[in-house]
């Protein structure tokens, strides 16, 4: 936490040239993507990604900067993407006129009318309360959302047509490419607003609150409002990731607002880094990255996003992007280099250990749900005999003899660690 | 009616007993460590399967035995080696992680056992109806499930208010840096309660899955009821968790035995509505109908009202 805050009173002081240049190269790199993954499957990932960015972050608005734990942050989701389902079919009907691309806008009122509603109650405690509450009121409209069938649609959903509205220069949306701008231009813009939000006296009393309620209280804030004040940001958000949600698939079902998906936003924040604003943007990219291209190779993924989730939780607390921060010390003392040799060596047999383990689940997989008497399997594109004892015997080798090596190299490892942040003598201190 | 009354009433019994196991457990290990165990459910979903493969070989009683000890292991090892490390990072960890673990577990029952829906049945001694009540029959097995978990709600009164074991673990909960002065391994006590609380939720799942089915989607089923129970009860008592169980088994099967709708009240009142409003759901909804989302209704009012709970006496 710390960490945030020396950034951003440096970050003050530093020209506005630099402060904009993460902004820039921001555009610049949503601008280039489409062009180096110009496939369908890339143009879906990229899609995805942007609205789970826009959710993860919207739910680290209250767990990583305000210190509230959600289980049912997909209600918020899950209605902003019905309303504005809704509000692209009444467009299609001639209803009024409104441009396609501005929905999403009411998926983000109706998440911001119903977090004002929940919050008014749930933020009156953080902590084990507040997330009791968020899992009753998830399951409570999971369960809600089967009943009133009207306005949900029940089991199959509603859908509707995001190329009926009024064109905007030719452009109606029609096209993969179209979507993917619009979404783009939203995620910049969501996660400029989310950023400076947390830049603004009531973003920094959402972190007060959370490190410590009672002196914040002392020095006269309402630890109520505050969260109460994130809580409803935080909605908003969500429920303008659920109308690009819907503009994106044009069909929004029960499971976008279910359990699930509440679990999956917390995944992605979490792996991502929760201490971090960047954390959720990471985590989201690398979740959607796991689940489109694990997917294709493989019927377990959910098993490894599950193990990934689990290793985080134990031993890395502060994400992957928690990972990479601790090198920044190194970096600014340019003694990066020293590591590469130490990573290198250990990175080689902890990539044959991951290999052997990943083998062994798939081959076991293998042979549990393939036809019978079928023994032959492919893993990234190695055929080989899923019976055979030669596959036992390399994947037993690849295992132990990768974890066994991994662990002869983490002295070296710690002690590379050790010399690469160590502060330099002429300005002991100043560095760490 | 009477015969509606009289199997709700039994059915609701035999469910909320049966939640009972489960939410004891929960309770305890909450009120030891504050941690409210989202795996709880899962080493109930463990429970049953491990009761299935066990009674392939060698039949379902030894597997009523064999399955909990299993399950209270692994949990005593979750405990050691998991929940004892995350703990230094907070309290919101521990919470995230035992989530991490329901969603792990879940997912390595899919790896283990597959997605289908497994045979697992009652012993066939016990596959007849133990007696017939205006038409009805009421199967033995219930009995047999109704008999197990007030056996196992006695023993565990006996246990923790009349045996020295007992007396520690009360002790290591309300106070436990003095119990350990005393000389008492409270870390070891943890270990054990968290241990038996899994083996708990283990055994109800030996004696539910023949009934409720073994899939793996039991543990969602049930796991947010029981944390359900767990609250409105008042966390970490006891009392309070066996009062609040009782309460949403009966909620539940009378709410689903008794077939009124909005619609049928407002005639008492002379009042209709057009059936194709935009609201036209409201209007028909029925009991049995918003019977999954009466708990959480529950829950929310509990919290919102009256945070302790119940019986409880402490919000966190």
């Amino acid at each position: 936490m710390s960490e945030i805050t020396k950034s951003a009173v440096s970050e003050l002081s530093r020209p506005l040239r630099k402060t904009l240049m993460p902004w820039i190269g921001f555009v610049i790199l949503l601008l280039a993507l489409p062009n180096i993954f110009s496939s369908n499957v890339g143009l879906y990932t990229m899609n995805l990604m942007g609205i789970f960015i826009i959710f993860a972050l919207s739910y680290n608005m209250l767990l990583g900067q305000g210190g509230m734990l959600s289980f049912g942050h997909a209600v918020y989701f899950g209605l902003g993407g019905f309303m504005s389902v809704h509000f692209m079919n009444y467009i299609e009907d001639g209803l009024f006129v409104f441009p396609m691309y501005l929905v999403p806008i009411f998926g983000g009122i109706i998440g911001l009318v119903f977090a004002i509603i929940i919050g008014s109650f749930s933020t009156r405690r953080a902590g084990t309360v507040f997330a009791m509450i968020s899992l009753g009121v998830g399951e409570l409209m999971a369960a809600s959302s089967l009943i009133f069938v009207a306005f949900f649609g029940g089991e199959e959903g509603v859908s509707g047509d995001r190329t009926t509205g009024p064109e905007l220069a030719g452009i109606d949306f029609g096209k993969d490419i179209h979507i993917y701008y619009l979404i783009a231009a939203w995620v910049f813009v969501t996660v400029a607003l989310m950023y400076l939000f947390s830049r603004t006296p009531a973003g920094r009393m959402a972190n007060a609150v959370r490190d410590n309620a009672e002196r914040a209280e002392f020095i006269g804030y309402s630890q109520r409002k505050v969260r109460f004040v994130s809580f409803c940001a935080s909605g908003f958000f969500a429920g303008i990731a659920g109308g690009l949600f819907a503009l994106n698939f044009e069909i929004v079902t029960e499971e976008n607002l279910n359990a699930l998906t509440s679990g999956v936003v917390l995944l992605m924040a979490y792996i991502g880094g929760v201490g971090f604003f960047i954390g959720p943007i990471v985590g989201a990219v690398v979740f959607t990255l796991l689940q489109s291209i694990l997917s294709n190779y493989t019927d377990i993924w959910q098993l490894y996003v599950g193990i990934l989730f689990v290793l985080t939780v134990m031993y890395v607390p502060q994400g992957l992007t928690g990972i990479i921060m601790m090198h920044t010390a190194a970096w600014r003392m340019k003694r990066l280099g020293i590591l590469i040799l130490p990573y290198l060596r250990i990175g080689i047999p902890a990539l044959a250990m991951l290999a052997g383990i990943a083998a062994f689940l798939e081959t076991v997989h293998h042979m549990r749900t393939a036809v019978e008497g079928e023994t032959l399997m492919s893993l990234m594109g190695i055929e080989y005999d899923s019976h055979g004892i030669v596959t036992w015997i390399v994947i037993l080798v690849l295992t132990f003899v990768g974890g066994y090596l991994t662990r002869t190299q983490l002295p070296q490892l710690r002690e590379a660690w050790e010399t690469a942040n160590k502060p330099p003598a002429s300005t002991k201190g100043a560095a760490s | 009616m009477l015969e509606l009354i009289f199997f709700s009433l039994l059915n609701g019994i035999v469910t909320g007993l049966l939640l009972f196991m489960l939410a004891s457990g929960l309770t305890l290990i909450f009120s030891m460590m504050g941690v409210l165990n989202f795996a709880h459910a899962s080493f109930y979903m463990l429970g049953a399967y491990f009761a299935y493969t066990v009674s392939m070989y060698l039949g379902f009683w030894v597997g009523l035995f064999v399955a909990p000890v299993l399950v209270g292991l692994m949990g005593a090892v979750v405990e050691r080696y998991g929940l004892r490390y995350v703990h230094r990072w907070g309290h919101v960890a521990e919470l995230i992680f035992t989530f991490g673990l329901a969603f792990l577990i879940e997912e390595i029952v899919q790896f283990v056992w597959g997605k289908d829906t497994k045979a697992y049945h009652e012993p066939e001694i016990l596959q007849f109806p133990l007696f017939t009540f205006f038409g009805q029959n009421f199967p033995a097995y219930k009995a047999f499930m109704l008999l197990v978990s007030i056996a196992i709600f006695v023993v565990l009164l006996l246990i923790l208010t009349r045996s020295r074991i007992g007396l520690i673990i009360q002790a290591a909960i309300h106070k436990p840096n003095m119990t350990a002065m005393l000389g008492h391994n409270v870390p070891l006590v943890f270990m054990g309660v968290f241990g038996v609380g899994c083996a708990l939720a283990g055994l109800a799942g030996v004696i539910a899955g023949p009934a409720l089915g073994t899939f793996p989607g039991m543990a969602v089923v049930l796991g947010s009821i029981v944390f359900v129970i767990v609250v409105i009860g008042g966390l970490g008592s006891l009392t309070g968790a066996f009062v609040a169980s009782l309460l949403i088994g009966l909620l539940q099967t009378f709410a689903i035995a008794l077939d009124y709708s909005v619609n049928d009240f407002l005639h008492l009142f002379n009042i209709s509505f057009d059936a194709d409003g935009a609201l036209r759901d409201l209007w028909t909804l029925s009991l049995p109908q918003i019977a999954p989302i009466l708990p959480y209704l529950l829950l929310i009012l509990i919290l919102i009202f009256r945070p302790t709970g119940l019986f409880g006496n402490r919000e966190t």
